[in-house]
C-alpha cells in the first residue's frame, strides 16, 4: 500500500513539473519564444549562473564535509608502520585537494564566464605544444614522487624478514567467526590442513606434528605492545578478509594457501582508550546509544549496553550472509600481561588428548577403541601424504 | 554552399528514393539497421537502467534504516526475502550483486556502447550500415537473451547470485557457503556467457567497419573523438572478455564437473571437499585481467561523447585533438596492465603489488591531459548550455573528483586501509558510475533527434541534470569519509558494530540522496517516452554540428543517405574557425583555397 502511495506521489510529481514546464512555456507567448529546445542567450544566462553556484555548492560540501565527518576518519594509528601509512595518504590528500580546488574552479568558472551569448565568437584554439607538454610533465613528475614515496613504504610493510625476533600467530578464517593460534615457545606453528578437523580440533591442526605441541588456540586475539606480530593466515572455506583498521593492517585469507601481514602494536588497549580523541569518539557514541536505548525502551524493548572501544579484527572481503557480523576482539596488553596470560591457556594437543579421553571414557572394550583409532589416527595418516604431496 | 542548402537538397533527393518494404518484424524486430538496432539497445538499457538503479534505492534504505519495515520491501521481495516487511541478509547480498552485475555490464557497457556505436560509428564515418548487419542483429539478441537470463535469476526460489558482482570463489562455486551460488549462480554464469558472446559479436563488428568502410577523405586522423573512443574501447573489448569467458567456464566446471582450478583445501558445512590444488588468485586475476580494462570499456565510450558534445556547444575546436587520440590510447594499453591493483591484499607477491602501483599511477598523466584539455576547449569559448553540454561538464567535474581519489587506491601502501571500505564505493561510482552515466545522459540528450526525430523538452532536461549532479554529490561524496573511518563495504547493517554507530547518520544522508537522485530520473524517463511521441519535430541539425550524422535526413533511411554518401574534406572541429561566416563548416565542406588544414 505505502509503496503504491509512494508511485503515485512520484507519478504526481512529475506530472506536476510536466506542467509546470507547460506553464513555463505558455508564459512566454507574446514577448519572445524559443520552442525549438536549443539553448538560447536566456537558458545560457540561467544555467551558466547555475554553473557558478554549482561551484560553490561543491565547495561548500566540501568544507562542511570536512568539518563535521572530518573527526569520523580514522586517525593515530596503533601500530608502528601506522604512521608512515598516514603520512603518505596525508601528503597525497594536499595534493588531491589542490588539484581539485583548482581543475573544479577552473571547470565551473569558465563554463560561467564564457557561456554563450548570440553574436559572440569562440576562439579558434586548437592545440599549443607548450601547453600540453606542461600538463603532461606536471603529473608526471608529483606521480613519480608519489609512486617513489609509496613503493618505500609498501617494501617496508609488505616484506617481512625471517630473521626478525617477531611473536608468530595464526589467524584462522572460516565462516562466519575468526579463531587465533598462537605457535608457542618455539615460534613455530604445527602443521595444519582442513583435513585434519575433527571435534574440538576445529582448525585441523596436525597433533602428531612436534611443532604442533605447544601451540595455543584462542577465540580472543591477545597481542603485547612493543613486539612485531607475524600473523600468517588461512581460510577454511571461502575468501576472508583479515582487517584491522585501527592497524593500518588487512590480508586477505586464502582456502589452499597461507597469506601474511606483520606488524607491531605501539598501544595497549587501555592505552589507546585513553587517547583524547578516543575518549571523545567513545563519549559521542555513548549519547548516540543512549539516545537509541531511549527510544527502545519507550517502545518496550531492550536497552543498549554502553559502548567501550575495542581494537577489533573484522571481516572485509564477502563471505556470506553473515559477512557482516564475523569479528574478533583484540587485545593488546603488555609484554608482560600478554606472558601470563599466555600461559594460562591449554595447548591443542592437550585439548585433543583430553577430548578423546571423554570420548573413550564411556566407551568399553577394544572394539571401540580400535575404531576410534581408526578415525583418529589411519585416517588422517593416510591423507598425510596428499597433505605433504 | 551552406549547411542548410545542402539539408534542402538532400530531403529533396529523398522524396525520389526508392524504398523497399519493411515489414513490422523486419523494421521493428529482427532489425539489421543499425540506427534500429542502437534504440532496441537503449530501450533495453533503459530498462535494464531501471531496474538496476532500483535495486539500489531498496539496499540503501536497509543501510539507512536497518532492519526496519518497510511495505516496498515485501511488495517487491516478497515475504520470504523480507518477513514482514525486514529485508533478509540473504537478499541484501543478492541486491548489491546484481545491482553491480546490471550497472557495469548490462547498461554501461552493453547499452552505452550498443547504442552510440551503432548509431554513430556508420553516421559518423560515413557508412550506409555497419560491416556486417547479420552479425549486429544477433549482438543484440544475445545481448537480449542474456539480459532476459539475468532477470529470470532473479526469481529463482533460493535466490540470485549473492557473491558480489566480482564473483569470487569459493564463495560463488560451493551452494553450501551461500545460497545464491546455486541456481541463481548457474543463471548468472549463463547469463554472462552469453552476454559476452554478444559483446565480442558487437566489437568485432565496430572495429572492422571503423577501419573499412570509412568515406572517401575521412582519415584515421580525421575521425570525431567519439569514433576513436568507440573504435579504441571495442578492441580492449576484444582483448579482455574473452578472459572472463574462460574465467566463467573455469567456474562453470569447478562448480558442475568437479575441477579444481580454484579450489583448494576446502572444509564447509561438516565435511571436506576433494578440491585440491586450485587457487582463489588465480579467479582473481582471470576476473581482473577482464575488470579493469572494463572500467574503460564503460568510461571511454561516454569521455568519447563528451569530446563531441563539448566542442560543438562551446562552438570551439576540441583542444589537443592529436593529444587526446594520444591519450585514449594510452589509457587504452595502459589499462590492460593494471589489473593488479585490485589484488594488493590478495596474497599476492608484494611485488607484483609495486608494479601494479606503478603501471596504475601512470594512468593518471594520459587522464590529467583528458580534463586538462576539456577545460581548455571550454576557455574563451562561446558555451551553448544545452542539457547535453551540462550533463558533458558535469562527467569532467566527477571524473576529476572521483579520478583523484584513484591516486590512493592505485597506490598500494594506502590501499591496505581502504581496500573495500566504503571510499572504494565512492571512488568508482563517481569515477566509472556517474561520469559513464553522465555520458550516456549527454549522448542522449544529443543525438535524440538523430534518433527519433524530435527534440527533448530542454527545460525538463535542466531539471534532470541539476537535481542529478546535486544528488550525485551528495550520494558519493560523505562516502568517502565513512570509508576513511574503516566501515566495510557489503555489510547488511553495521549494527553489530558500537564502534561505527557515529557514521549511521551520514548513510542517512546518503540515503535520501539516493531515493530523492533515484526519483528525479523519472523525469528523465518521463521526457524521453513522451517525445518520442510528442516531441518538438528537430531540424536537419539542431546543434550546428560539424559531423557527418547531421547531414543525413531526418527520417531514417536504409544506406543512411539518400544520394552519394558524403565526401569529407576536413576534421571534424572545424568551429569558430576564422575566414568562414558560420561559427561551424560541416566536414563535408570542401577546404577554401589557402585554408589552414590542421589535420590530413
Amino acid at each position: 500500500m505505502t509503496s503504491l502511495l509512494v508511485i503515485i506521489v512520484l507519478v504526481l510529481l512529475a506530472i506536476a513539473l510536466w506542467q509546470l514546464t507547460k506553464i513555463f512555456d505558455l508564459s512566454q507567448v507574446g514577448e519572445y519564444r524559443n520552442t525549438t529546445q536549443v539553448a538560447d542567450d536566456k537558458d545560457n544566462n540561467t544555467q551558466g549562473y547555475l554553473m557558478f553556484g554549482f561551484l560553490a555548492f561543491i565547495y561548500i560540501f566540501t568544507i562542511y564535509g570536512l568539518i563535521v565527518w572530518g573527526p569520523l576518519v580514522l586517525h593515530t594509528p596503533a601500530s608502528v608502520h601506522g604512521p608512515l601509512i598516514d603520512d603518505l595518504m596525508n601528503v597525497t590528500w594536499v595534493l588531491i585537494f589542490i588539484v581539485q580546488a583548482v581543475t573544479q574552479v577552473l571547470l565551473h568558472y569558465f563554463a560561467f564566464k564564457y557561456r554563450g551569448k548570440q553574436g559572440n565568437k569562440a576562439l579558434y584554439f586548437a592545440d599549443n605544444n607548450k601547453l600540453e607538454v606542461i600538463w603532461s610533465v606536471i603529473p608526471a613528475i608529483v606521480l613519480a614522487g608519489l609512486i617513489l614515496f609509496g613503493l618505500y613504504a609498501w617494501t617496508n610493510i609488505m616484506f617481512i624478514e625471517d630473521e626478525e625476533d617477531t611473536v608468530t600467530i595464526e589467524l584462522y578464517a572460516q565462516q562466519f567467526n575468526w579463531t587465533a593460534r598462537y605457535a608457542g615457545n618455539d615460534n613455530v606453528l604445527g602443521k595444519a590442513n582442513v583435513r585434519y578437523i575433527e571435534g574440538i580440533n576445529t582448525l585441523g591442526v596436525d597433533v602428531e606434528d612436534p611443532y604442533a605441541n605447544d601451540d595455543v588456540v584462542s577465540k580472543e586475539l591477545h597481542i603485547p605492545k612493543g613486539k612485531k606480530v607475524h600473523f600468517k593466515m588461512r581460510s577454511q572455506d571461502v575468501l576472508h578478509s583479515a582487517y584491522m583498521p585501527y592497524f593500518r593492517a588487512q590480508m586477505n585469507c586464502v582456502p589452499g594457501m597461507v597469506t601474511e601481514f606483520a606488524f607491531e602494536p605501539t598501544y595497549t588497549t587501555e592505552e589507546y582508550r585513553e587517547l583524547p580523541y578516543m575518549v571523545a569518539k567513545v563519549a559521542n557514541i555513548n549519547a548516540i546509544r543512549a539516545k537509541k536505548s531511549a527510544e527502545l525502551v519507550a517502545k518496550g524493548e531492550t536497552a543498549l549496553d554502553p559502548y567501550e572501544f575495542d581494537f577489533l579484527l573484522l571481516c572485509n572481503k564477502i563471505c556470506g550472509a553473515s559477512h557482516y557480523n564475523m569479528q574478533m576482539k583484540i587485545i593488546v596488553d603488555t609484554p608482560e600481561d600478554y606472558a601470563k596470560w599466555l600461559k594460562k591457556q591449554t595447548t591443542v594437543t592437550q585439548e585433543v588428548k583430553a577430548e578423546k579421553l571423554a570420548s573413550q571414557a564411556p566407551a568399553e572394550g577394544v572394539k571401540t577403541e580400535a575404531n576410534a583409532k581408526d578415525t583418529a589416527v589411519i585416517t588422517p595418516a593416510k591423507e598425510v601424504k596428499v597433505v605433504m604431496k | 554552399m551552406s549547411a542548410e542548402g545542402h539539408g534542402h537538397d538532400l530531403e529533396h533527393d529523398h522524396e525520389h528514393e526508392h524504398h523497399h518494404k519493411d515489414t513490422f518484424i523486419t523494421k521493428y524486430i529482427f532489425t539489421i539497421d543499425h540506427k534500429m538496432i542502437a534504440k532496441q539497445y537503449l530501450i533495453s538499457g533503459i530498462v535494464m537502467g531501471v531496474i538496476g538503479v532500483g535495486l539500489s534505492m531498496l539496499f540503501r534504505m536497509q543501510l539507512a534504516w536497518p532492519e526496519e519495515s518497510f511495505k516496498v520491501f515485501s511488495f517487491f521481495l516478497g515475504e520470504k526475502f523480507a518477513p514482514n516487511g525486514v529485508m533478509t541478509n540473504d537478499i541484501y547480498l543478492a541486491l548489491v550483486t546484481i545491482h553491480g552485475t546490471i550497472m557495469v555490464f548490462f547498461v554501461l557497457t552493453a547499452a552505452l556502447s550498443g547504442t552510440f556505436s551503432n548509431l554513430l560509428i556508420p553516421l559518423q564515418i560515413g557508412a550506409r550500415d555497419m560491416a556486417s548487419g547479420i552479425l549486429n542483429m544477433i549482438s543484440y539478441w544475445l545481448f537480449f537473451l542474456s539480459s532476459v537470463v539475468m532477470i529470470a535469476s532473479l526469481f529463482v526460489e533460493a535466490g540470485p547470485a549473492s557473491a558480489g558482482w566480482t564473483i569470487y570463489p569459493p564463495l560463488s562455486a560451493l551452494p553450501q557457503a551461500i545460497p545464491g551460488s546455486g541456481m541463481g549462480m548457474t543463471l548468472w554464469l549463463v547469463s554472462m556467457a552469453i552476454f559476452i558472446a554478444s559483446s565480442l559479436l558487437g566489437s568485432l563488428n565496430y572495429v572492422v567497419t571503423v577501419i573499412n568502410l570509412r568515406t572517401k577523405g575521412m582519415s584515421m586522423t580525421r575521425l570525431p573523438l567519439t569514433i576513436w573512443a568507440f573504435f579504441v574501447t571495442a578492441i580492449i573489448g576484444i582483448i579482455s572478455f574473452p578472459v572472463l569467458l574462460s574465467a566463467a567456464l573455469l567456474l562453470i566446471m569447478d562448480r558442475s564437473f568437479g575441477t579444481s582450478f580454484f579450489l583448494s583445501d576446502i572444509y564447509i558445512a561438516g565435511e571436506v571437499l576433494h578440491n585440491q590444488g586450485g587457487s582463489p588468485v588465480l579467479f582473481e586475476h582471470l576476473f581482473w585481467f577482464l575488470g579493469h580494462p572494463e572500467v574503460y570499456i564503460v568510461l571511454l565510450p561516454a569521455l568519447g561523447i563528451t569530446s563531441e558534445v563539448i566542442a560543438t556547444n562551446s562552438r570551439k575546436p576540441i583542444f589537443g585533438y592529436r593529444a587526446m587520440i594520444m591519450s585514449i590510447l594510452a589509457i587504452a594499453f595502459l589499462s590492460t596492465i593494471v589489473w593488479g591493483h585490485h589484488m594488493f591484499i590478495s596474497g599476492m607477491n608484494p611485488f607484483l603489488g609495486s608494479v601494479f602501483t606503478f603501471t596504475t599511477l601512470l594512468i593518471a598523466i594520459p587522464s590529467a591531459v583528458k580534463a586538462f584539455n576539456y577545460i581548455t576547449t571550454l576557455w574563451k569559448g562561446n558555451l551553448q548550455l544545452n542539457p547535453a553540454m551540462l550533463f558533458s561538464i558535469g562527467l569532467v567535474s566527477t571524473f576529476i573528483t572521483g579520478g583523484l581519489t584513484g591516486i590512493i587506491l592505485g597506490d598500494s601502501t594506502l590501499d591496505i586501509n581502504v581496500h573495500d571500505t566504503y571510499f572504494v564505493v565512492a571512488h568508482f561510482h563517481l569515477v566509472m558510475g556517474i561520469s559513464a552515466l553522465y555520458g550516456m545522459f549527454a549522448g542522449i540528450y544529443h543525438w535524440y533527434p538523430k534518433m527519433f526525430g524530435r527534440m527533448l523538452n530542454k527545460n525538463l532536461g535542466y531539471v534532470h541534470f541539476w537535481v542529478t549532479a546535486i544528488c550525485a554529490y551528495g550520494v558519493f561524496f560523505p562516502m568517502h569519509f565513512i570509508g576513511m573511518a574503516g566501515l566495510p563495504r557489503r555489510y547488511y547493517t553495521n549494527t553489530n558494530f558500537p564502534l561505527f554507530d557515529d557514521l549511521q547518520n551520514v548513510n542517512v544522508l546518503i540515503t535520501t540522496f539516493a531515493l530523492i537522485g533515484g526519483a528525479f530520473q523519472l523525469v528523465f524517463l518521463y521526457n524521453f517516452f513522451s517525445s518520442i511521441f510528442y516531441g518538438k519535430k528537430t531540424v536537419q541539425n539542431p546543434w550546428k554540428s560539424n559531423t557527418l550524422e547531421w547531414t543525413a535526413p531526418i527520417e531514417h533511411i536504409h544506406g543512411n543517405w539518400p544520394g552519394e554518401i558524403p565526401e569529407v574534406h576536413r576534421w571534424p572541429y572545424d568551429y569558430s574557425k576564422p575566414g568562414h561566416d558560420d561559427d561551424f563548416v560541416p566536414q563535408n565542406v570542401p577546404m577554401k583555397k589557402e585554408e589552414e588544414v590542421l589535420h590530413h
